[in-house]
C-alpha cells in the first residue's frame, strides 16, 4: 500500500511541535515563519504547530508557552504555500472547542492522541472533527508498553469514531525494530483499508530511521519525524535522515532531500536552544520506557531538589506513569530529598 | 428519630456505592434505586436490602403514590438534563453527582450551608471534590489569579460516563476552581493511567500566588482543609508537603504552591483505588445529610407553630 499515487509515504515533520518540548515551549511567530516556510520550500506536505502536550498544554504542569499556539498556527497557515498545517490535541486537556478553533484559524489536520489504552476518550473529537470537515489523525501512544493485539484493538476504536489514520506512537522511543513492525502490521490487519496507518518515534535508542523504515515495510504510510531530531528526549527521527534513506531505497516522499539538509543545517538548527543528545537521561527513558517529554522536567526537577535525574527517571519507569503525568515528577524529586540521609561532620 | 426519604436514580458504580453510604445515615431514609437495566447488579443488591428497585426508570418513580423527598442523581449528565425539570415539577429536590451544573456547585468545606433550599445542587467533578478544597485554602489566604489541577485516575475506575464526558469533565471542574475556589482562573486536566494493581487516585494543585507569601499561613491553612475533607471522605490525605516556587524564569512570572493529594477509597462497593468514585459518593452524602438535617429543622418549627395555633 502507498500513501497516493504519487507518494509512497506521506511525512509529518512535527519540529514545531514536539520541538516545543526541547525549546520550554518557547517559539515565536518568527520561529514558525522561518521553519514553515524552509519546510513548505522543501516540499514538506504536512507541517504540525502546536505547544508541546498539544492544544491548551501552555500551564504550570507542562509549562506555559511563549507565544499562543493559536498565533503560532495562524502564522503558520498563512506561512504555507503547499504544506498542509497540523496540530495536537489530547483529550482531557484540550476541548472540542480547540478543534472548532482550530479549523477557523484554517488548519488542516487534527491529530488526536490518547494513551495507547484509552483510545475510547477520543471519541467525540473525533466525530466533531470529521463533521467540521477536518483531516483526522489519532496517535496512540507509549504503545511499547502494550502487546500488539492491544494496540490493534484501541486502533480499531478510533477508526469506529472517525480516525483516518492511526499512528503506532514511541512515546518512550522503546520500541525496538521488530516490536515496532509487529504493532504497526497488527494494525493494518485490523483496520485494513478503512484507514490509514502511521509511525512516530523517537531517537532514546538511537532507533528513528530503522524503527521508521520497519514501519514502512510493515504497511506504514504515514511518518512522523522532525528536523534536526528537533524533539522530546533524545529527539525524534530526523526528517532529513530519514528523506535521504528514503530516497536511496525508492520510496517516494515528495521531499527533495538535497533541500532537506540545507534547511536543517542553515535554518532549523540556529532556531534551537540545544540540539537534543543521545544523554544518559535520554538513555534511561528509552530503556526504562518513560515519556519522552518528561526529559526536561525531570532535569529541572533534579536540579531544583539536588537529587539525581535518573533516580526521578528510573521511578517514573517503576510508577508507570503515562503521558500528561509531570506533576509527579515534583513528588517524585521531593520524596527522593526527602529521603536522602543527611550528611553527618565533615 | 425523623428521617428524609431519598431514592437513588442510577443504579451503577456510582450509584451503589452511594446506596451503602447513605444506607448508614440517621438522617436519610433511602427508599428507592433507579435504573434501566434489569440486570443491573445494583438493583439486585438495592432489592437485597429491601428497597423499591426498578428497572424502569425515572418515570416509574414519578408514577409512584409516595415520592421522596430528595433524589440523587447518578446517571449521566445528558440524563440530568431531562429529569431536572421533572423533579422540580414533582417538588423533588435533587443532588446530582454528574457534571449536568443545573444547580449551583456545592464543595462541602467551602459552601456546604449555601445552598440548603435549592431545589436542585450540583456536586462538580470527582476532580472538582478533591482539588476545589485546596484551591479554596489558598485563596482564602492570599489572592490567586490562577489555579490548575491536575487529576490521575486508574483506567478501570473510569466508567464510560467520564470517557465519554471528558469535556464536560474538564470544562465544569475548571469553573468550579473559579467559582467555588476563588481563583480568577481556573484549568483542569484529568490523566486516566491503566497501571495493574490500579493506582489510587491521585490530585495535583498548582495555585499562582504572591512572590512574598506567609507559607506558613498557607501550610496551616491547607493541613486545616485536608483535615475536614478527611472527616467526610477518610482516605483523603496530603501526599507531599505543599512545595512553594518562585516565579519560573520563563512564563507569566507566577510564583506558585503545588498541593499533592491522594484518595483512598473506602472500599463500601467500589474498590479502594477508586477514590474518585468515594470522593463524590462521599461528599453527596455529606451534603444530603445536611439538607436533610435543614428539611427535618423546618418540620419541627412547621409543627411548632400547627401546635400552637
Amino acid at each position: 500500500m502507498t500513501y497516493s499515487d504519487s507518494l509512497d509515504i506521506r511525512i509529518t515533520d512535527s519540529s514545531l511541535r514536539d520541538g516545543s518540548h526541547a525549546q520550554a515551549h518557547q517559539f515565536t511567530e518568527d520561529d514558525v515563519r522561518t521553519i514553515v516556510r524552509a519546510l513548505d520550500g522543501a516540499g514538506v506536505p504536512v507541517i504540525e504547530v502546536t505547544h508541546g502536550d498539544g492544544l491548551g498544554g501552555s500551564s504550570f504542569n507542562y509549562g506555559f508557552s511563549h507565544t499562543d499556539e493559536r498565533v503560532l498556527l495562524a502564522t503558520a497557515v498563512e506561512t504555507a504555500d503547499r504544506a498542509r498545517i497540523a496540530a495536537l490535541m489530547l483529550p482531557g486537556l484540550g476541548t472540542k472547542d480547540d478543534i472548532r478553533a482550530i479549523a477557523d484559524i484554517g488548519v488542516s489536520v487534527v491529530r488526536i492522541a490518547t494513551h495507547c489504552t484509552e483510545a475510547d476518550i477520543s471519541e467525540q473529537h473525533f466525530g466533531l472533527a470529521r463533521e467540521i470537515g477536518l483531516e483526522t489523525v489519532g496517535f496512540l501512544m507509549m504503545a511499547h508498553s502494550q502487546p500488539p493485539e492491544v494496540i490493534a484493538a484501541q486502533a480499531r476504536i478510533m477508526v469506529d469514531a472517525g480516525c483516518q489514520c492511526v499512528y503506532v506512537v514511541d512515546s518512550a522511543g522503546a520500541l525496538v525494530l521488530e516490536q515496532t513492525g509487529d504493532r504497526v502490521a497488527a494494525v493494518c490487519a485490523e483496520i485494513g483499508s478503512q484507514a490509514q496507518v502511521g509511525f512516530h518515534g523517537h531517537e532514546n535508542l538511537a532507533l528513528g530511521v530503522a524503527n521508521s523504515i520497519i514501519a514502512i515495510r510493515n504497511g506504514a504510510v504515514q511518518i512522523d519525524a522532525c528536523t534536526r531530531r528537533f524533539g522530546a528526549g533524545a529527539g525524534n527521527t530526523p526528517t532529513e535522515a530519514l528523506v535521504a534513506v528514503c530516497d536511496r531505497l525508492g520510496i517516494r516522499t515528495g521531499i527533495d532531500t538535497l533541500a532537506m539538509f540545507d534547511v536543517a543545517e542553515d535554518v532549523v538548527l540556529p532556531i534551537m536552544e540545544a540540539e537534543p543528545t543521545l544523554s544518559r537521561l535520554a538513555l534511561i527513558m528509552g530503556y526504562a520506557g518513560v515519556y519522552s517529554s518528561f526529559l526536561r522536567h525531570a532535569f529541572r526537577a533534579a536540579e531544583r531538589y539536588g537529587v539525581s535525574g535518573a533516580d526521578i527517571l528510573m521511578e517514573c519507569g517503576r510508577r508507570r506513569l503515562v503521558g500528561g503525568q509531570e506533576d509527579q515528577i515534583i513528588d517524585i524529586a521531593a520524596s527522593l530529598a526527602a529521603a536522602r540521609p543527611t550528611p553527618v561532620g565533615g | 428519630m425523623d428521617t428524609v426519604t431519598a431514592a437513588i436514580v442510577g443504579s451503577g458504580n456510582i450509584g451503589t456505592d452511594l446506596m451503602y453510604k447513605l444506607n448508614r445515615s440517621e438522617l436519610i431514609d433511602v427508599r428507592w434505586m433507579i435504573g434501566v437495566d434489569p440486570a443491573s447488579e445494583g438493583l439486585a443488591r438495592a432489592a437485597a436490602l429491601g428497597m423499591a428497585a426498578s428497572a424502569e426508570g425515572v418515570d416509574w418513580l414519578l408514577a409512584q403514590s409516595e415520592l421522596p423527598d430528595l433524589v440523587f442523581e447518578a446517571t449521566s449528565a445528558y440524563v440530568h438534563v431531562r429529569n431536572a425539570p421533572r423533579y422540580a415539577e414533582a417538588g423533588i429536590r435533587a443532588i446530582d453527582l454528574t457534571p449536568a451544573a443545573r444547580g449551583p456547585y456545592v464543595i462541602p468545606p467551602v459552601n456546604l450551608h449555601t445552598h440548603l433550599d435549592q431545589p436542585n445542587v450540583n456536586m462538580v467533578t470527582c476532580g472538582g471534590q478533591a482539588t476545589i478544597p485546596m484551591v479554596y485554602a489558598v485563596s482564602r489566604i492570599v489572592p490567586v489569579p490562577y489555579a490548575e489541577i491536575v487529576a490521575t485516575v486508574a483506567s478501570a475506575s473510569a466508567g464510560p460516563g467520564t470517557r465519554q464526558n471528558i469535556d464536560e469533565f474538564t470544562r465544569t471542574t475548571a469553573r468550579a476552581v473559579e467559582v467555588l475556589g476563588g481563583a480568577e482562573r481556573g484549568k483542569a486536566i484529568i490523566v486516566l493511567n491503566p497501571a495493574e494493581p490500579p493506582l489510587i487516585m491521585q490530585d495535583t494543585i498548582f495555585c499562582a500566588i504572591p512572590e512574598d507569601t506567609d507559607q506558613a499561613a498557607i501550610e496551616e491553612s491547607v493541613d486545616a482543609v485536608v483535615a475536614e475533607v478527611a472527616s467526610y471522605v477518610p482516605g483523603y490525605r496530603l501526599r507531599q508537603r505543599p512545595q512553594f516556587d518562585p516565579p519560573a524564569p520563563r512564563g507569566p512570572g507566577y510564583a506558585r504552591v503545588a498541593v499533592f493529594i491522594e484518595v483512598e477509597g473506602a472500599g463500601d462497593y467500589l474498590p479502594a483505588y477508586s477514590g474518585n468514585l468515594d470522593i463524590m459518593t462521599a461528599a453527596a452524602t455529606k451534603v444530603g445529610e445536611e439538607m436533610a438535617r435543614h428539611m427535618l429543622a423546618g418540620r419541627q418549627v412547621g409543627a411548632a407553630r400547627g401546635e400552637a395555633r
